[in-house]
């Protein structure tokens, strides 16, 4: 009993944290179509932000929850202004670009920050499960995840703000001759997605530690799960990040770790094999 | 154009039997253009039918080093090759290959900054033999096909006296071979699975052997003899894994779990659950890269840090104990031949000398960064005994058992294996500091059985497996 | 002859070539044709991507998985034989194997665009663990160790067919690398001047299209991969017999991302741009690793950057279009 509820609360986990990396690269990538290579990039100058000014002597939630995204907002808000909108949609000068601004991120993390900064510890105590123990943290990161989801399916269903966003994304055409600033649409919700994607760097960050080379952990794992999501960004990388968080994490339980990098591939590529388009590019094509 | 390798003509090399039309049709477009000379590279004489295994670079062995000096002498006017006798203040080109960027970049650095430290010292107290060294440093970037081109051009182009370097054992599998056969002499500094013996090879590195039983006993007194272990999915972890099982057997304990990881894995949730499960007494762990960095932040995130006692042979090569908060890594121990809380009067003036040329942002320095000062040395020691930087000639001098003193303890060479005696420091992590818990003197290199034995047969160009 | 009608560009080619098959051997020293050599080798691999990409409009991550299966093959292989000549043909017909049976997977289920691109990522990396997690002697094919990360070293060099005595390696291996790529490079221009290659070019510029008007796209399509694969396990073979050594690492993101790096330089849409954008961009990692400016990711990462906003097409086509403008209008040979 203790065992499969311990077992259930790391696969939750799992899933959580699968869904957080991505859920930045749902925005610029499933709504913009921006393939942002650099995302992995994004994540880890989220986790500098937190380390560096909670080493500084700032409150640890204001250096997690504001000044991470704030920072990534920012650096956002540049690559849009000086890059992205240079290239006017153009895929594939997309592609180089973000993979160029992927290295130099690297790089310039390496010169400047290098490998003596000290991370941060997870905050909370633990919690007893018969004779199993979890961190607080955990909950914690699975509680963000879902409030950053929520919040963002809300916003998008409901706010006027939200309402502009999708309609810039599904015509932009008649968004703009409707009287719309899609330009600057467009380049608010790049920087909300870098802003995402800089919480999602800061709120692993305790667990997963910072360095100049972490991204490339992150970013192809990101783009399988958004990609895989289909057409709907948001709720296709929820599901898609709750169906891979689960068999590559089941398949690491019951055998090697090797198995469950392996089972996570599979699945995807069994998936795009049935259904093509992604996930809700079938199912869910009203969802968000 | 400088005179180059191939260019010069190597005589003495037969004609080839027969040859594809392909060959014949290339050499009569090439004859126009050559001065002189007969030989094409990559032609092997009819006698290395026998060769079992050709590869990259074999032309070169055929051509006894004889042949070659006499083939480089025929035309005249050349520099010197590194080896000859030259020109008393002409410097001496050596080469290093290290990261500096890429993955790999936090070893990579402090290897260099530590190398730099011993040939800036080499030449400030004026050089070897009266000649200054010049160093050929290359950035392999973390990439493998960087190292077999700088590799090459250290051997064939900059015509080095010696090349040192490398990080990982691809790294160090790709450049051997290169170098035994272009005849350039290689030192590689790092901590690695042991096995390999090549007498063209010196490894200043700890093996995981003797490393793993010492863990193991320190554990043994301290909490158990019931150890679970985790360890990176590639040779390293797996061989360091067969080590720990031979030790614990060995001291009638025994292995209750152990779990590989690839290099990419970060989510540890489901081995801690394991753990906690199976209580082992110790866990042990052989972990590499960024990614396995994740684990100590869960361990400790579930409490366990605080429940079940963590050794690790890898802990600490890339700063870690100052990159990770005390909360997290306090208490894990850990083994290995150098540390700078180390007291001995050599480490302190070293220490300064290092902070004093690089400043305090490089992190930590523990064995595997370090040995790359320890390795130029050792070098340069050859030379001066040698009194020549010819190879075969520092190799015979490094091979009676040369030593030299550094801030971990004096290295020792040892003739039969091409490894090193060195001290090496049971320590224990505390507040952004190793603590030092117990000094062995002088432990010998890992040779299970004696399989290597470069005395009894020079010629051993092998790695071997421990049979364990 | 349709093909031969552009004739600047043949004759570019031609040049190029001559020069680097009779000039380059004998102007240079070894090491320069050793490091070349690699050059050649993943221009090859350039080429076929920029064919199943640019020309079959099938973006790719998998060409690194036919590359690394090709030298995997190759060096498995060759360590078994000890001859040469069997090995290559395997290394190319095996990745081509896996080329035909993944292209049927994909395109009769028609799939395409970024979710084929996610499909042969994810095939590449599954390569990448599960040859990593080969680490231990139990991993064995004959008498070749798969050795995990840590690859198979003192892989044996590609030699004159039927004799083993005779290795082609460092200047021989230059010249066989540079015909090779001449051949690749020619049969790909010709090709595409074929009915054949014709249709390709339609189907990537309107499937539908290409479609209604009674062509088999799926066909067509998989043809296009599987030729792109045998020509990837080619050059795969040439690189594990270039560095006598063959790891995971060339089923990795990274290369993968590389690859594409490449032919985005040199400009989508050319095949002489694949080979000047790759031979560019090793050139230069080549140099940073020995010029050591500063970080070369920095470096590298921002030239990427900087090349994107200034010459948006890639190299070949900015040049092309330079050219167009320098030339008075109406004597353009298209």
């Amino acid at each position: 009993m203790d065992l499969a509820l311990v077992v259930g609360l790391h696969l939750l986990h799992a899933i959580a944290s699968l869904a957080l990396i991505s859920v930045g690269l749902a925005v610029i990538f499933g709504m913009l179509r921006v393939i942002n290579f650099a995302h992995g990039e994004f994540l880890m100058v989220g986790g500098y932000a937190f380390v560096l000014s909670a080493g500084a002597g700032v409150n640890l939630w204001l250096a997690m929850l504001v000044i991470a995204p704030a920072v990534v907002g920012m650096l956002g808000y540049l690559v849009e202004r000086l890059v992205i909108r240079q290239l006017r949609g153009d895929v594939i000068a997309t592609i180089l670009a973000t993979w160029g601004l992927s290295l130099f991120l690297v790089g310039l993390a390496a010169t400047v920050l290098g490998y003596h900064q000290q991370g941060v510890a997870p905050p909370f105590g633990t919690i007893q499960i018969g004779s199993y123990t979890i961190g607080i943290y955990t909950f914690f990161v699975i509680g963000v995840t879902i409030l950053v989801i929520l919040a963002l399916f809300a916003w998008l269903r409901w706010s006027r703000a939200g309402l502009l966003v999708r309609g810039t994304m599904q015509d932009g055409e008649l968004a703009a001759g409707l009287g719309a600033d899609t330009v600057r649409i467009r380049s608010a919700t790049f920087v909300l997605g870098s802003a995402l994607s800089g919480l999602a760097g800061a709120v692993l960050a305790p667990l997963a530690g910072v360095l100049p080379e972490i991204g490339a952990t992150y970013v192809v794992k990101a783009f399988i799960t958004v990609i895989s999501g289909g057409a709907t960004a948001l709720t296709g990388t929820t599901l898609a990040a709750a169906l891979f968080g689960l068999t590559s994490q089941a398949a690491a339980f019951v055998s090697r770790p090797v198995v469950g990098e392996v089972a996570l591939l599979v699945v995807a590529i069994a998936l795009l094999r049935v259904l093509p388009t992604g996930i809700t590019g079938r199912y869910f094509r009203k969802a968000l | 154009m400088r005179p180059g390798f191939r260019r010069t003509g190597l005589p003495g090399l037969p004609a080839q039997p027969q040859r594809s039309i392909l060959l014949t049709w290339y050499h009569a477009t090439r004859a126009a253009y050559r001065t002189g000379g007969v030989a094409r590279p990559g032609a092997l004489p009819p006698h290395i039918k026998s060769c079992p295994a050709i590869s990259t670079g074999d032309f070169v062995t055929l051509l006894t080093r004889r042949t070659f000096l006499e083939g480089l002498a025929a035309t005249a006017a050349l520099p010197a090759l590194g080896t000859g006798p030259a020109h008393a203040s002409e410097p001496i080109p050596v080469g290093a290959i290290y990261d500096l960027s890429g993955p790999l970049q936090g070893f990579g650095q402090n290897q260099w900054r530590c190398a730099r430290l011993a040939l800036d010292q080499i030449n400030e107290s004026g050089g070897l033999l009266g000649r200054p060294l010049d160093v050929k440093l290359y950035d392999s970037q973390s990439d493998m096909q960087f190292y077999n081109q700088f590799a090459n051009q250290l051997a064939l182009r900059d015509r080095v006296a010696v090349v040192q370097g490398g990080l990982t054992s691809s790294s160090r599998e790709v450049i051997r071979p290169i170098l035994r056969r272009l005849e350039t002499l290689y030192v590689y500094n790092t901590n690695y699975e042991g096995g390999v013996c090549d007498g063209n090879f010196f490894a200043t590195g700890a093996t995981p052997g003797i490393y793993v039983d010492l863990l193991l006993r320190a554990a043994a007194e301290r909490w158990g003899k019931r150890v679970y272990v985790l360890a990176a999915d590639y040779n390293y972890g797996q061989i360091s894994a067969r080590w720990i099982r031979r030790g614990a057997l060995a001291l009638g304990g025994e292995v209750v779990g152990e779990e590989f990881f690839p290099l990419e894995v970060n989510q540890f949730g489901a081995t801690i659950s394991r753990i906690q499960a199976v209580e082992p007494d110790v866990v042990l762990n052989v972990f590499v890269g960024p990614a396995h960095e994740a684990f100590y932040g869960q361990w400790a995130s579930a409490g366990m840090n605080q429940r079940i006692p963590m050794m690790s042979t890898t802990f600490g090569g890339t700063s870690e104990i100052v990159r990770m908060p005390p909360e997290v890594v306090n208490g894990i121990m850990v083994i290995g031949s150098y540390y700078e809380s180390l007291d001995y009067p050599f480490n302190q003036t070293w220490l300064a000398e290092f902070r004093r040329r690089n400043g305090t942002d490089y992190g930590y320095l523990t064995d595997v960064p370090i040995k790359d000062w320890y390795g130029w040395m050792l070098w340069a020691e050859g030379v001066r005994q040698a009194g020549t930087t010819d190879r075969e000639a520092v190799v015979a001098a490094l091979e009676t058992g040369i030593s030299v003193d550094g801030p971990g303890g004096p290295l020792t060479i040892d003739a039969r294996t091409h490894h090193c005696f060195m001290n090496t420091h049971l320590a224990e992590a505390r507040d952004g500091e190793f603590r030092i818990l117990e000094r062995y003197q002088n432990v010998p290199p890992t040779n299970p059985a004696d399989q290597c034995d470069l005395q009894a047969r020079p010629d051993t160009n092998t790695m071997y497996t421990p049979d364990i | 002859m349709n093909w031969l009608r552009d004739r600047t560009g043949l004759l570019g080619a031609g040049v190029a070539g001559a020069v680097l098959i009779a000039v380059v051997p004998a102007a240079t020293e070894v090491y320069v044709q050793f490091e070349l050599t690699l050059f050649l080798i993943f221009a090859i691999l350039a080429l076929s991507l920029a064919w199943v990409w640019g020309f079959g409009g099938i973006l790719s991550f998998g060409q690194s998985a036919f590359f690394g299966l090709g030298a995997y093959t190759f060096a498995v292989a060759v360590i078994n034989l000890g001859e040469s000549t069997l090995p290559i043909l395997l290394g190319v017909l095996v990745p081509a194997l896996l080329a035909g049976l993944l292209g049927y997977f994909l395109f009769w289920r028609r799939i395409s665009d970024v979710y084929l691109a996610v499909i042969t990522l994810a095939v590449s990396l599954i390569f990448y663990y599960l040859i990593g997690a080969s680490a231990g002697s139990q991993y064995r094919i004959g008498a070749a160790l798969l050795g995990g990360y840590n690859g198979i070293p003192s892989v044996p060099p590609i030699n004159v067919p039927g004799a083993p005595e005779q290795p082609l390696v460092y200047g021989d291996l230059y010249i066989l690398t540079a015909i090779v790529l001449a051949i690749v490079y020619g049969g790909l221009r010709w090709l595409l001047a074929t009915d054949f290659g014709r249709v390709v070019v339609a189907i990537r510029e309107n499937e539908e299209r290409a479609q209604l008007l009674g062509y088999d796209v799926r066909m067509r399509k998989l043809a296009v991969f599987v030729i792109g694969g045998g020509i990837a396990g080619l050059a795969g073979v040439l690189f594990a017999a270039w560095g006598a050594y063959v790891s995971p690492n060339v089923f990795s993101m990274t290369f993968t991302a590389q690859i594409i790096v490449w032919v985005l330089v040199g400009g989508l849409g050319t095949l002489s741009g694949a080979v000047i954008g790759c031979v560019l961009v090793q050139a230069v990692m080549t140099w940073l690793g020995e010029a050591k400016l500063a970080d070369t990711n920095l470096v590298l990462g921002a030239g990427f950057v900087l090349l994107v906003l200034f010459a948006r097409r890639g190299l070949v086509p900015g040049l092309r279009d330079l050219l167009a403008r320098i030339r008075p209008p109406g004597r353009d040979p298209r």
